[in-house]
């Protein structure tokens, strides 16, 4: 087992909840100034709203730490206090854009829409809850690799879903959201953690065929053609959905996905080679074929082509927030069209300047680092797959999500993580960070002599010490 | 509110922000610089003279000179050669000690010999490689007792 022996680390195992304990506290009081500046600077005064503001974000993110305390005290002591401030980021800038979009009801003489920040809140309230649910009842990651063909049917469903009729909806030209008891939800986020255990149980038993069949080519090992069958159901299916869902952004993630996870369980470039070729034939034969993937790349290589398009109004108010930003309040990201959703990076970007936005890209990028740094510590290959896949997934969104605002490639509907309006995203967010943590608990816990497998053998190492 | 007072309030945020990355980082440095941790905890943890832990475990196997290797699954578990000042060949040929009834092993795969007073496992060029624990075998390493063989689908476990 190559994965499992040759990344040996040196952890010393140490609980570190005192430093998660101080991070958090920065990073609720970040949260908290980012809405009190933003109070100060659009109505002139410090918000009255600022205590529960204050009060829920810092609750939350307590509670969470606590769990943590009580049931996986050698979990990671980064992820936790990055994704509240994340999320607290985001619950201001949608705050910002709230009061910018009522200014602008006002002056049109129209009635504002309801405030989106509560919602986010709620939402936020609800992630911690499922937060807490994994961490409490998932006492073993492994436990989860029974459910491989259970997590992968699950995963199937939920990406189906929005396809049935009366239960999906067309939002935006895609169909991805399903309709329940007057609420909307994205059935795709959850698809995704499904997809990660099932690729994961499914590569651990299939990797070793994966691997060593084959043959060599332009020093290249390519896999034999009777196993080419799980790349192309992958591709199938992300093609699928793109064809019926119309959705962009949740078909490469799901390919991108797959093949991540085949290259780092077989360590073999092949794979990667095939799967780009694959994803170029099904981009271009959807260039060719569908009008709103040719809109999308249209808007790309000419943004400017279609008047207060959001990808134009997006950089435009990148470049106006320069290098430092305007500062939080005083830019303008309420013009921009999904300013607290999909482009809620370029309203970043025009407050914060570009000095802000790496440090936002920088706080994804070390919850991606922890992510795989708890794969490589971890000590079996189900978990190292399970971390590296959420890991990637988070990669991938944040590659593709900031890509499009700045222009690099076209502009796909993929919810910014922690950060974007929509609860959907948000609690699933929180799960995968629920897991994650879960795996780092099991990888930097001090070894005991033999791997435990059951709670029965760790009761009985435990009698024996 | 004057224009200067927003800038550093503009300023004094862009600054908080980063403060929170610089204390995250300073948090997980141990990851950029090696694992490096403080001394109360090395001191009680890793033995004192080993301020760069070594990434292989050598204190794990046992000592004494191995005797036998068997492989340990698949229809021809049991099957093996004891380890005596003869090289041991593995593969599916049929001058090979231990033949392999496996499609991924070479006709000549690996070799144990013994050699300054230690058995050792050496890769004959083989088409799919050979493990070692885990490691690939590009080069002769020492083989110990506990240690386990991969070639192809195949393991060998070496023992007393």
């Amino acid at each position: 087992m190559s994965i499992a022996s040759t990344s040996v680390i040196q952890i010393i195992p140490r609980t570190r909840r005192g430093v998660e304990l101080f991070l958090l506290i920065i990073a609720v009081g970040v949260s908290v100034a980012a809405y009190v500046n933003i109070g100060i600077t659009v109505q002139d005064k410090v918000p009255a709203s600022t205590g529960y503001y204050a009060a829920g974000i810092g609750l939350l993110a307590l509670i969470a730490h606590l769990a943590l305390r009580y049931r996986a005290p050698y979990a990671d002591p980064v992820l936790l206090p990055c994704a509240v401030l994340l999320n607290g980021l985001g619950v201001a800038m949608i705050h910002r854009i709230d009061l910018g979009l009522a200014s602008i009801a006002e002056a049109n003489g129209r009635t504002p829409k309801a405030p989106a920040a509560p919602q986010q809140i709620t939402w936020t309230a609800v992630g911690i809850v499922l937060f807490l649910v994994v961490i409490l009842l998932i006492r073993d990651h492994r436990r989860l690799q029974a459910l491989t063909y259970t997590a992968g049917l699950a995963g199937l469903v939920l990406l189906v879903l929005p396809l049935i009729p009366g239960l999906g909806v067309n939002l935006n030209g895609a169909r991805i959201w399903i309709r329940l008891a007057g609420m909307s939800f994205q059935p795709g986020e959850f698809a995704k953690v499904c997809l990660v255990i099932f690729f994961a149980g499914y590569l651990v038993v299939k990797r070793d065929v994966l691997t060593l069949a084959g043959h060599r080519f332009l020093g290249l090992d390519l896999p034999r053609a009777r196993d080419l069958g799980p790349i192309l159901i992958a591709w199938g299916v992300s093609l699928g959905v793109l064809v019926f869902e119309s959705d962009l952004g949740s078909s490469l993630l799901f390919f991108g996905l797959f093949l991540f996870l085949l290259y780092v369980s077989t360590e073999r470039a092949g794979w990667l080679i095939i799967g780009g070729l694959l994803f170029a034939a099904g981009a271009f034969f959807a260039y060719q074929t569908f009008g709103h993937v040719h809109k999308r790349i249209q808007d790309w290589l000419d943004p400017f082509s279609i008047d207060g398009g959001q990808v134009a109004t997006g950089l435009m108010g990148q470049a106006w927030g320069g290098v430092l930003g305007r500062g939080l309040g005083q830019g303008r990201p309420e013009i921009t069209l999904y300013g607290q959703s999909d482009m809620i990076i370029s309203s970043f970007a025009e407050e914060l300047g570009l000095t802000g936005l790496i440090a936002i890209i920088l706080v994804y990028t070390l919850i991606i680092e922890r992510g795989l740094r708890t794969a490589l510590g971890c000590r079996d290959i189900f978990g190292k797959l399970i971390a590296t896949g959420l890991a990637m997934s988070f990669a991938l969104q944040i590659f593709v999500i900031v890509g499009g605002v700045t222009g690099l490639i076209p502009l796909t509907g993929l919810a910014t993580p922690f950060m974007a309006l929509g609860g959907t995203s948000l609690v699933a967010n929180w799960a995968i960070i629920a897991l994650l943590l879960r795996i780092s608990d099991q990888a930097r816990r001090p070894q005991t002599p033999a791997a435990p497998v059951s709670d029965e053998t760790i009761a009985m190492a435990v009698q024996k010490q | 509110m004057s224009e200067l007072t927003l800038t550093l309030i503009k300023l004094g945020f862009l600054a908080l922000l980063w403060m929170f990355v610089l204390a995250v980082l300073s948090v997980i440095r141990s990851d950029l610089f090696g694992a490096k941790v403080d001394s109360r905890a090395a001191a009680a943890v890793v033995p004192q003279n080993s301020r760069t832990p070594k990434p292989a475990r050598p204190t794990k196997k046992r000592k004494g000179l191995p005797g036998s290797v068997t492989i340990a699954d698949g229809p021809q578990a049991g099957v093996g050669a004891t380890l005596v000042d003869e090289p041991v060949i593995i593969g599916r040929g049929s001058d090979c000690q231990i033949r392999l009834d496996d499609d991924y092993s070479s006709t000549r795969h690996a070799r144990l010999f013994s050699s300054e007073g230690q058995w050792w496992v050496e890769d004959l060029g083989s088409t799919n490689g050979t493990y070692l624990d885990g490691q690939r075998v590009t080069r002769p390493v020492p083989a110990e007792i506990g240690g386990s063989v991969r070639i192809g689908r195949t393991t060998l476990n070496i023992a007393k």
